[in-house]
């Protein structure tokens, strides 16, 4: 009972409004974006590109301006980097996020070590603060997230089709290279817009486990975008209102649940055999 | 009535050359095989044809932009893949679709050749949980569902049992003499195309042979490269 006035008290605060609004939304397009990278094998460039956002928001924050001004660009060329790494140079995928990855750690790093002053900013970027994101981060976290489902619904057939047999998706006139491109450029606004949310180093999980845990008991392609975006909704609400209740790190908790839920979807999936 | 026009080809990777100076037409109602030895450029050829893999001279015309494609399975993603049948079939439709979405006339089209090929029963079934016959049936239907002038087929019965074999020949078979679908086959299986196929060619980084099969069983540069006894065989086969 006191659980539940506390819960419906929490409501009525402006920051629990906007972290619900800002989470909802992030949820709903990292989700989204999940099924189609851990489907064609690219969960992990979202882990890189979410090491390089660390080391623009250090960037950032040492010249003064805003991370998501310098993130936004660095970011997108980071995923057009790795992209051509992969498709010029010839190196394998998981290495040239290896590549990038750890050298925008290294990076980060060192600017972190330069300037000081700002080790208190950098943590909130490294692990996230949804609890302290500001009207303007909220808004345009919603943006963010309203464009990717747009364009996730406009081209949800051509992604299928990419993710199962690309080479079909090519004979078929759908334009991978354009499509790809596009939503390299959706999945670094959606990883920098997140890290404020969730954390530079937690990000990538918002993308990667519902997708994972989906893959447990989904039956059709239909069933596991509906249960992937279920899935990462209910791990972000109820992530927000633990980390309230228990004054726990919010992108964490967030994580934590979502490794919660895989665990169960597995071991049920292992039981019931669903698929 | 030429449906394809290949003018002198060739295709280089790095300093290899994997195709040299290709040329041949493909007229309407074609069934043509493709054969030659292991490496001797036939997947090259096709992926070319098909714009997948990057030319390095010469010119390919089509005539129609209907075109229907079953590559080797080993090329298609996990058994993980949360797909049903239906929905893998259905997204055969999008060749050169303008709208994105499915109608409900769509569903119509994927339930009908989902009779046609009898199928039925794995509708609704995971495409990676199925049988190599199976998923290459359903692979079938996903290529044909578009109604395609030409249907490109890249050794569709590897791995396939002897009885699906013949139920996949016997069905492009019927699609070429009762639809007039023009065949382009790459096989290994050199028994099965020598007894339905129109026209061979024989690949080995250049064109060996292109013709009928009848200019095949005569010619006797084929019988220095095959053997009269393997010549003979295949000729056997084809009557």
């Amino acid at each position: 009972m006191e659980l539940i006035s506390l819960l419906l008290r929490s409501v009525q605060y402006e920051f629990i409004q906007k972290a619900l609004l800002s989470g909802t939304f992030l949820a709903i397009s990292s989700a989204l974006l999940g099924v189609f990278l851990a489907l064609q094998r690219k969960s992990l460039i979202s882990d890189g590109l979410s090491h390089v956002s660390f080391a623009t928001a250090a960037l950032a924050l040492l010249i003064g301006l805003s991370p998501l001004i310098i993130s936004l660009p660095l970011v997108i060329l980071a995923s057009i980097l790795i992209n051509k790494l992969v498709s010029h140079a010839h190196i394998y995928s998981d290495s040239a996020i290896g590549l990038v990855s750890s050298l925008s750690i290294a990076v980060g790093v060192l600017i972190v070590n330069v300037g000081s002053g700002f080790n208190v900013d950098i943590y909130s970027y490294l692990f996230g603060s949804i609890l302290a994101i500001s009207p303007i981060e909220t808004a345009l976290c919603i943006a963010a997230s309203l464009i990717t489902i747009v364009l996730i619904i406009i081209f949800f057939n051509d992604l299928f089709l990419i993710s199962y047999d690309e080479d079909y998706a090519r004979i078929s006139g759908i334009n991978v290279k354009m499509l790809d491109l596009t939503f390299s450029t959706v999945q670094s606004v959606v990883i920098v817009v997140g890290i404020k949310i969730v954390g530079a180093m937690l990000i990538s999980s918002l993308i990667i486990f519902p997708a994972i845990t989906s893959l447990q008991i989904a039956r059709s392609f239909k069933s596991m975008i509906i249960f992937s975006v279920s899935i990462s909704l209910l791990s972000v609400i109820i992530g927000i209102f633990s980390s309230f209740v228990f004054n726990a790190p919010t992108g964490a908790t967030i994580v934590l649940l979502n490794g919660i839920l895989f665990l169960i979807f597995f071991i049920l999936n292992k039981i019931f055999k669903f698929k | 009535m030429k449906q394809i026009e290949v003018k002198n080809l060739s295709v280089k990777y790095q300093n290899a050359i994997i195709l040299n100076n290709i040329n041949f037409t493909v007229d309407k109602g074609d069934y043509i095989a493709v054969v030659g030895p292991n490496g001797s450029g036939k997947t090259t050829l096709i992926k070319t044809l098909l714009a997948l893999i990057e030319k390095s001279e010469g010119k390919i015309e089509f005539s129609t932009k209907k075109i229907g494609y079953l590559q080797q399975k080993i090329s298609i993603a996990d058994s993980n893949f949360p797909s049903n049948v239906q929905e893998i079939i259905r997204s055969g439709l999008l060749i050169n679709k303008k709208s994105k979405i499915y109608s409900s006339i769509d569903n119509e089209k994927v339930d009908s050749i989902i009779e046609k090929l009898g199928i039925e029963d794995i509708k609704y079934k995971l495409i990676g949980k199925l049988s190599g016959g199976q998923i290459q049936k359903a692979l079938l239907a996903r290529a044909i569902i578009s109604d395609p002038d030409i249907l490109i087929l890249d050794e569709p019965t590897t791995a396939l049992d002897p009885n699906s074999r013949d139920f996949f020949y016997n069905y492009i078979k019927e699609l070429n003499e009762k639809e007039n679908k023009t065949i382009i086959l790459v096989s290994h299986d050199i028994g099965a195309v020598g007894k339905f196929a129109k026209k061979i060619l024989y690949l080995d980084r250049v064109v060996i042979f292109y013709g009928t099969f009848s200019e095949f069983c005569h010619s006797s540069d084929m019988t220095k490269y095959f053997g009269n006894i393997s010549q003979h065989f295949f000729c056997q086969r084809h009557n």
